[in-house]
């Protein structure tokens, strides 16, 4: 009767090929999974990293043509791995990044297995069992490293859009052709939210840009990239544990930036000067009433807040500018970089539109820059908060010999930029052969 | 922040908000709220509304008194002004929100407060209640607050502390976001 209802709990584990046993098994080969990998074999700890399509899948096919890295090259450094070309403070473009993971994955010899995708993780003695599409493996500890940016976040109100409306989410939009001429409106105002309505709009799309909270910051700061002052002044490694509420840090929009030749700054007065129309956080479709046409009305609708929500992030911005003159000053730096600056503050309309209606034909496409959040449905493990997020600390999973890598302020502010995740490789890699020794020593070639 | 003890005193409990806010992140249950009022119509425009309970924390709560609001409107309307307008109370609602709001953000900033005065002004096209031009709105074109706040700290500081305010504000929020009303009758 036990052994029934144990086979009824594992309905695939007979009907899967057994693909082998690892001590560790890394989920996704992207920028975290590989400096995983690489940390590992360093600690001579045998590993496998499953991949569902090929290195740096995301990056291959989730991402704008126009995209290239908010970081200037030479942050981009990996564990055993530097930028090694001669435009160190440029900014690669997806197809140079996605060659640099792949020079990066074969440099270090990484065991990665294309094109398997992981379909359930089920907690077994002393480890875990990884079903795949191709079979299974056991291992006795796990880093999940597939990523933050799984699933685009778009409002359940999104189906109530006409459609004669076009919604893309930023995974689907490539570029300002595949759009309809036409009115365009982009819900979200991280780096992301911007520089989609900057190009979108340079297409002769009139953009209406809704953001809520969200993170300014000057490309440049006093001569130099404003990720050299934020290295300089410690704040790109300020510690998961000194943040008052990490949660909410983590939830941050990414900061408003864009890597281009010209290395120029990308903020709101800037799209305003170019013609795009910035509203305040979308908050809902009215679909009450009829238009002057008589179609029926379907309005979207926007935060009065807008005032307030700029405010906030120039306040924010100035207080990071602070830190950086008060180090320059206590460092007595002064040869080399310009002189302090303080920037205009974020001009808003003196009554920003409150509603669209979406029905008028106006707008003929809504694009979703609201954000992503990882997807874990194939994870049968309790270590899911109720917004379906990792219960971690700094990586470390609540359950035994299980981690996570590759999060915002995951460890650090810099836990989710491409450099940024050296360090939290090393500990957590760290923390992982410390957890091995402590549990598996007494019978470590025992197959579990 | 300075790395010296200062004692400032806003008189807000920020240890017992901190902890309400730690426990009721685990116990989300008990942080649903409902706020309840009721009104009686007294004559012409006049009517007077009270509030005594509430429910929170899982439980029936109740104000140290019933609290009672007469409203009414002026007498140029044609009416004989026994209170403030409805439109009023929202002007006191906001006001004193934010002002809540910032003296526990200052608390909470180790920031000591001398003076928080605020001016609030809500403008009004009347076509739009009294029906004369539908394409004006019924309610406020906008509504400006300005803060005079006398306190120990950098005008970034105090306006830090404002937009804090704004931020955490249930009434701001109320009023800058769509809200769904039901209203039936019995």
């Amino acid at each position: 009767m036990k052994l029934t209802n144990r086979l009824a709990l594992q309905p695939n584990s007979l009907l899967q090929p057994f693909k082998g046993s690892v001590t560790t098994l890394i989920i996704g080969a992207g920028q975290a999974g590989l400096a995983m990998s690489r940390c590992l074999t360093q600690r001579a700890i045998d590993h496998v990293v499953l991949e569902r399509g090929k290195v740096a899948n995301s990056w291959r096919t989730e991402r704008w043509d126009s995209l290239r890295l908010l970081t200037p090259n030479w942050k981009n450094s990996l564990p055993g791995y530097r930028y090694q070309g001669d435009k160190p403070n440029d900014f690669m473009t997806t197809p140079e990044f996605v060659q640099f993971i792949q020079n990066y994955a074969e440099t270090i010899s990484a065991p990665v297995h294309d094109g398997v995708t992981v379909t359930a993780v089920d907690a077994i003695e002393n480890g875990y069992r990884v079903t795949t599409n191709v079979g299974q493996w056991q291992c006795r500890s796990l880093v999940v490293a597939s990523g933050a940016f799984n699933i685009p976040n778009v409002p359940s109100v999104s189906k109530a859009i006409p459609t004669s409306i076009e919604t893309l989410t930023t995974h689907q939009y490539l570029n300002p052709t595949q759009l309809e001429e036409g009115g365009v409106l982009i819900v979200g105002g991280s780096a992301t939210g911007l520089q989609l309505a900057e190009e979108i709009q340079r297409s002769g799309r009139e953009v209406t840009l809704s953001v809520g909270e969200h993170v300014r910051m000057p490309r440049c700061y006093r001569g130099r990239d404003i990720f050299c002052w934020m290295d300089d002044t410690g704040i790109s490694r300020e510690h998961y544990t000194s943040f008052d509420d990490v949660n909410r840090v983590r939830k941050l929009p990414s900061p408003q930036l864009v890597g281009t030749p010209e290395h120029s700054t990308l903020d709101l007065n800037k799209l305003r000067a170019s013609g795009v129309n910035i509203v305040g956080r979308f908050c809902g479709l009215n679909n009450s009433g009829s238009n002057t046409s008589g179609l029926n009305k379907c309005e979207a609708q926007f935060s009065g807040a807008l005032n307030n929500i700029c405010k906030m992030a120039d306040l924010k911005m100035n207080r990071l500018l602070d830190t950086i003159d008060t180090w320059i000053e206590d460092k007595a730096i002064t040869t080399g970089i310009d002189q302090p600056e303080r920037f205009e503050p974020t001009i808003v309309d003196k009554s920003p539109t409150l509603s669209v209606d979406l029905a008028s034909g106006k707008i003929k496409t809504v694009i979703w820059a609201t954000g992503y959040r990882p997807d874990y449905s194939w994870l049968n493990l309790p270590v899911l908060n109720r917004k379906g997020l990792f219960n971690h600390d700094g990586g470390v999973v609540n359950a035994p010999g299980l981690y996570t890598i590759g999060l915002p302020f995951m460890r650090t502010r810099q836990s989710s930029f491409i450099g940024g995740v050296s360090d939290d490789a090393y500990y957590l890699s760290d923390h992982l052969t410390s957890y091995l020794d402590a549990s598996f020593k007494p019978s470590f070639n025992a197959t579990s | 922040m300075n790395s010296y003890t200062k004692v400032v005193d806003n008189g807000v409990n920020v240890d017992a908000l901190l902890g309400a806010r730690e426990q009721l992140t685990d116990a989300p249950q008990a942080a649903q709220f409902t706020w309840r009022a009721t009104c009686e119509w007294v004559k012409g425009t006049h009517s007077r509304s009270e509030i005594e309970g509430y429910f929170g924390l899982g439980e029936e709560q109740k104000h140290k008194t019933s609290f009672c609001f007469d409203a009414d409107h002026p007498e140029i309307f044609a009416s004989e002004d026994h209170g403030i307008t409805p439109v009023e109370y929202v002007l006191v609602g906001l006001a004193s929100c934010l002002t809540a709001g910032i003296a526990s953000v200052a608390q909470n900033r180790n920031i000591q407060l001398h003076s928080v005065k605020a001016t609030l002004e809500g403008n009004m096209d009347i076509q739009g209640i009294l029906g004369i031009d539908s394409d004006v709105r019924n309610g406020f074109d906008g509504i400006k607050v300005v803060y005079d706040i006398k306190a120990d700290a950098t005008q970034d500081e105090i306006d830090g502390i404002v937009a804090q305010s704004q931020k955490r504000s249930a009434v701001y929020d109320i009023i800058t976001n769509p809200s769904n009303i039901t209203v039936e009758t019995k």
